[in-house]
């Protein structure tokens, strides 16, 4: 199929940009996302043009590093994907596709579409840990039985990527999602309890700090979640932060 | 220079506790004064950098993607193996050591999978106090999954997640000391050199990939851990930016480079569906505890289905030729991963191959629905008999088991696998060789370790599934840091490593001088038109099936594909930006060194064993009749390989491997 | 303890201990005015008794007010925020494939029911406030000086639908409350932590009670038009 591309070209962190259109030609539909933007480099490459820069790694849904905002969407219109695992059979022959980087004050453009999300990874050094050392004389990892379904509601909210797309298509640019996830991974555990109290203070004012928006619960996060990480989660971590300030 | 492994004396139940009581501590003050690069932030890098962090050294760690969580660690899916025996099935350390040496053909160092076997229990233990979510049974105690042709139950594995729920385990536990200030963390910065003072690695180079910075960075010691080199052949499991660099690199500045040759080539990956392919996706091995592969009898139907006119589901079960199941009937479908992907080889080689491109079998769950329908209708007291209701039962229980591979294939293929039988073909999975290391993950560079997929030492030619994630930890939470503290304890008066030397500023002219020569070049093709051509060579002439007349038209294709990728090249942009071209430049370069080395190994080995496979070296009668041969006389060794120059001049060392506590055997299947 | 109304899990918790509140004064405002509807003889001694009594007027009266400026202005605060957390929008932003319009208007259907509880204090508080504490008759009668002339407030009311505009700009804004509330409800439920196995029937009572009561107060308002157009 046959395709025009609205895509952001950005120099670098201090260029203003602009959206700039381009066409690709005899698109499979068999292709994935990246494969066609591959296409696309080749093409740009060999007319000595600069090749788009995007951010990709694993291509299998797992490493988080892909990003993209394509037809008004984080990941495109897919469910349950990341922009690697979109296939262009989700579009059809003559479409306009716009692409754009994530778009937050906390993630700011490196270039073209790639942004920079260490934003998450200084939420994630506040407090996105258990105090315990290498040793190899910890407890035998039987010593403590943990519930089932606990176990399994902790490892949902720990399949999280960190990808970003909640913070990007929230309207409000809130990171809730990807911090209630981390909180409750560890709420749901009693390893994670013993610090419960430091840790989510310290993540949320870190995640103040970095400029993303207040969640007003629109739920936009959820659907657009790769890994389907539930809202729950930022209500666990609202009752988890309402406790701790009570309580410290 | 000889290679000396320094295996400790003693019996090998003893060597490991013996070797830590003997050696030089570094105390904790003078940990203060040392610093420590750790290259890679993946199961080994990572949990090296936390844990010698929390000891109290000052690690710089590096990593070229965005942030250390996406090393491809990440993408790991089945489990991880551990000697706890909680199952009561008679698993024990030594059953695990026996298990990876036999798995690995026997072309493993005893005292180093001995070690790994034996720290496995701690690293279940660290990752749960570390929050690491496993799976659990209803009692609230953790589950154990059965994997890969082994006779016990001892993988532990959190759904189709295990290494990144390992990996986010240790990628908390570098938080938490970078938090602490402990690790200075270096992301989308490239290692691309290391640098040697005085016979040491003391430092290394490195790119920032934002702003095209040309860096020093010096320490004490250097670790790799820096994954394994897949992507060699261009089409791979691994992730898109997985390289060989620092490991190269490693290997120019002296450090042997060990069994290059030894690739595990994954049999259920998704088929290549055209040219513009950039990857492939591996589904779990646990597939083919369920499902059954064929391809048809009869040429016709081959053709027919591939014209679309047969569909694979209306062929009757007469015209089927289950081969795993008819060559191996022991084993059937679960025969390990390096026999199953040559017999797809062998099939589609002779024309079986079930889609257009002619490199697909059949992975088919219907029968197992069909089981699973029966007796869950059976269970329940319902109609056995009733056809749709069984398949529905049917489906439901496969859906459980391997709901999130099935909807994975479902959106790569656009083909529903519970209705017509998936199509898969083996794919370039892991390398078992890298950098040589001795038994104290030291590499022949003094003060460079290295750890993880990037070394040779624990799986021999063959990795047990579940094993990888095993050795990276173990490496990194609970090897390296004593390895190094005993070299580290020389080190404690020297003081802080300039980064002003001669050396600093010779190995930085050379980087910046190659990173200019790309920008300048000026050629006419891209990196990735001279990376697949290096893909396709490598996986037509050194993939699942070896001979001498290909391996040696190999080596001359890649050493003239290299000179005219120097020619050729062109990398757009300049070196003072994020230029991703640039960074494969480089990448690909080096695939292009390695590559010949690889078919260099290859050729040496003139055996078969483990995922190396050559077609001189069968088993000419008896019932192993066209099974690999291996030749423990003349092959039981490591080969290591010593740089100089060009690949083809490269000097071979040779480890003779011994074998004092397990017995040599031929792997059988049948 | 201190600093979390700077946290924004603090503020969003606030302003759903706000919303809470006035969905309750909503409830109780509209059983009150629904009486106008059945028995306006009851509703005018309901409103003298609110209108007069000390801890109503001078204790609920003024936590009200603040409750209203509070939902407000931190409503603003952060909206404000917000737009600032991302400085360069989509070109193409497609909102609704993953949420509500209510959820992502919510400042706009906000800023509605502001203005009109603008015409609402200028239609009955002003002048209520006016009569009992400037003028300062606190009688409740039409005539205060006569006994028997009655309570003015049922009178008051229907005197205020004659109006064909007013009558259509309330039901505009009641249908702005209901869009509010649809997503407000459960989104304060949300914010407070709640979200568990009672979540499902919860969102389904939301549903209703923000249908139900400004249809409600739609339903009074165009009673008392026509009764005054048919009349």
């Amino acid at each position: 199929m046959n395709l025009t591309l609205k895509i952001w070209r950005q120099k670098n962190a201090s260029d203003k940009g602009k959206m700039v259109d381009y066409k690709v030609d005899d698109i499979s539909p068999d292709m994935s996302f990246l494969e066609m933007l591959d296409v696309l480099n080749e093409q740009l490459i060999n007319k000595d043009d600069a090749p788009i820069a995007f951010d990709h790694d694993c291509r299998e849904g797992i490493c988080g590093m892909c990003s993209l905002y394509i037809n008004g969407e984080a990941h495109g219109p897919d469910r349950g994907v990341t922009t690697c695992q979109l296939h262009m059979r989700m579009f059809n022959d003559g479409d306009t596709i716009y692409i754009e980087p994530f778009r937050a004050s906390a993630f700011p453009v490196v270039k073209d579409l790639i942004v920079d999300r260490s934003s998450f990874d200084r939420i994630q050094h506040a407090g996105g840990f258990i105090s315990v050392n290498t040793s190899g004389n910890t407890i035998d990892a039987n010593a403590i039985p943990i519930e089932k379904h606990d176990a399994d509601t902790a490892f949902e909210a720990a399949t999280c990527i960190g990808c970003g797309a909640c913070v990007a298509s929230c309207k409000n640019s809130s990171a809730m999602l990807f911090v209630g996830a981390k909180v409750s991974q560890f709420a749901l555990l009693p390893q994670g309890k013993v610090e419960a109290t430091d840790r989510v203070l310290n993540m949320v004012k870190q995640m103040d700090e970095e400029g993303f928006g207040n969640c007003t619960n629109t739920g936009a996060c959820e659907v657009e979640c790769p890994k389907g990480i539930s809202l729950e989660n930022i209500a666990r971590m609202n009752r988890e932060y309402l406790k701790a300030s009570l309580k410290g | 220079m000889a290679l000396d492994s320094k295996i400790p004396e003693g019996p090998i139940a003893d060597k490991w506790t013996n070797y830590k009581n003997h050696i030089d501590l570094v105390n904790p003050a003078n940990k203060r004064n040392i610093d420590v690069i750790v290259v890679g932030t993946g199961l080994a890098g990572g949990s090296a950098a936390a844990t010698l962090a929390e000891l109290g050294y000052n690690v710089k760690a590096f990593c070229f993607q965005d942030s250390p969580r996406r090393a491809h660690s990440i993408a790991a899916q089945g489990g991880i193996n551990a000697a706890k025996n909680y199952q009561g099935d008679g698993d024990s350390t030594y059953r695990l050591f026996y298990d990876t040496v036999k798995g690995g053909d026997y072309r493993s160092r005893e005292a180093n999978v001995y070690r790994l076997a034996e720290v496995s229990a701690n690293i279940i233990d660290q990752c749960v106090a570390q929050g690491v979510p496993f799976a659990r049974e209803y009692g609230g105690l953790l589950d154990n999954r059965s994997f890969g042709g082994v006779l016990v139950s001892r993988t532990f594995y959190a759904a189709g997640q295990t290494g990144q729920q390992l990996l986010l385990g240790a990628y908390s536990a570098m938080n938490r000391q970078i938090g602490r200030g402990k690790i200075k963390m270096y992301n989308r910065h490239e290692m691309l050199d290391v640098v040697k003072v005085d016979g040491k690695a003391r430092g290394i180079i490195t790119r920032n990939l934002i702003t095209g910075e040309i860096e020093r960075h010096s320490a004490h010691a250097v670790v790799l851990g820096t994954g394994g080199y897949g992507n060699v052949f261009f089409l791979s499991t691994n992730a898109m930016g997985s390289n060989v660099t620092a490991g190269w690199k490693a290997h120019k500045r002296g450090a042997y480079f060990a069994n290059p040759c030894y690739t595990q080539i994954h049999p259920t990956c998704i088929p290549v569906s055209g040219d513009h392919q950039s990857k492939l996706t591996l589904m779990s091995e646990s597939l083919r505890n369920d499902g059954r592969i064929w391809v048809p009898k009869h040429m016709k139907d081959v053709e027919a289905i591939k014209a679309g006119t047969l569909k694979p589901k209306d062929l009757a079960e007469a015209d089927r030729d289950y081969y795993l199941e008819r060559r191996y009937p022991a084993f059937g479908n679960l025969v390990p991963r390096d026999v199953a992907s040559r017999a797809a080889k062998e099939r589609c080689d002779a024309g079986y191959g079930v889609n257009a491109t002619g490199e697909a079998v059949f992975l088919d769950f219907a029968s197992a629905i069909q089981r699973y329908g029966k007796e869950q209708a059976h269970v329940k007291g319902l109609d056995e008999n009733n056809a749709d209701l069984v398949k529905k039962l049917g489906q439901d229980v496969v859906k459980n088991k391997y709901g999130n591979l099935f909807q994975m294939y479902e959106k790569i293929v656009d083909q529903d696998p519970y209705e017509t039988p998936m199509m898969i073909y083996p794919a370039v999975h892991y390398t078992m060789g890298g950098v040589w290391v001795d038994y104290n993950l030291m590499t022949t560079v003094p003060g460079l370790y290295c750890i993880g997929e990037a070394n040779f030492s624990d799986h021999g030619a063959n990795r047990l599934g579940a094993s990888a994630l095993m050795q990276g930890l173990a490496d990194g939470y609970f090897v390296l840091p004593y390895t190094i503290g005993d070299y580290l304890s020389d080190d404690i008066r020297t003081g802080p490593i300039a980064t002003d030397s001669k050396e600093f500023e010779d190995a930085e002219k050379e980087v910046r001088e190659r990173l200019e020569f790309f920008v300048n070049n000026n050629g006419s093709h891209s990196v990735d038109h001279f990376h697949k051509k290096l893909g396709k060579i490598m996986w037509n002439k050194v993939g699942m099936s070896r001979n001498i007349k290909g391996l040696t038209e190999a080596i001359s294709e890649i050493k003239a594909l290299r000179e005219e990728f120097w020619k050729e090249v062109k990398v757009p942009g300049t070196n003072e930006e994020y230029n991703e071209e640039l960074a494969k430049a480089g990448r690909v370069a080096d695939f292009l060194e390695l590559g010949e080395l690889f078919a260099k190994d290859a050729l040496n080995r003139e055996e078969s064993c483990g995922g190396h496979f050559r077609e001189d070296s069968v088993e000419l009668d008896g019932e192993q009749k066209g099974e690999a041969k291996r030749d423990d006389e003349n092959f039981a060794y490591v080969s290591a390989w010593e740089y100089k120059g060009e690949p083809s001049d490269a000097v071979l060392h040779k480890e003779e491997l011994e074998f004092k506590d397990i017995e040599l055997k031929q792997r059988s299947y049948k | 303890m201190s600093g979390i109304l700077n946290s924004s899990i603090g503020r969003k918790v606030a302003m759903a201990l706000s919303a809470f509140f006035l969905m309750i004064f909503l409830l109780q405002h509209f059983a009150i005015n629904i009486l106008s509807v059945f028995s306006p003889d009851t509703f005018n001694e309901v409103s003298h008794f609110m209108g007069t009594f000390w801890v109503i007027q001078y204790v609920l009266q003024p936590v009200l007010i603040f409750g209203v400026v509070f939902h407000f202005v931190m409503g603003f605060i952060l909206e404000l925020k917000n737009t600032k957390s991302r400085q360069v929008s989509y070109a193409k932003n497609n909102g609704g494939a993953n949420s509500s319009w209510m959820s992502r208007n919510m400042i706009w259907s906000g800023l509605a029911i502001l203005a009109f509880i603008g015409l609402h204090f200028y239609d009955f508080w002003f002048p209520e406030i006016n009569t009992k504490f400037i003028v300062g008759d606190m009688s409740g009668l039409i005539d205060p000086n006569t006994a028997d002339s009655g309570f003015r407030y049922f009178e008051e009311l229907q005197h205020k639908f004659h109006s064909h505009v007013r009558t259509i700009i309330y039901v505009i804004a009641f249908i702005f409350l209901a869009l509010h509330l649809l997503h407000g409800f459960n989104s304060a439920f949300q914010s407070v932590g709640a979200n568990n196995k009672y979540t499902k029937g919860l969102q389904g009572f939301g549903k209703v009670y923000a249908i139900l009561i400004p249809l409600g107060f739609i339903f009074i308002a165009v009673f008392h038009h026509l009764k005054h157009v048919l009349s």
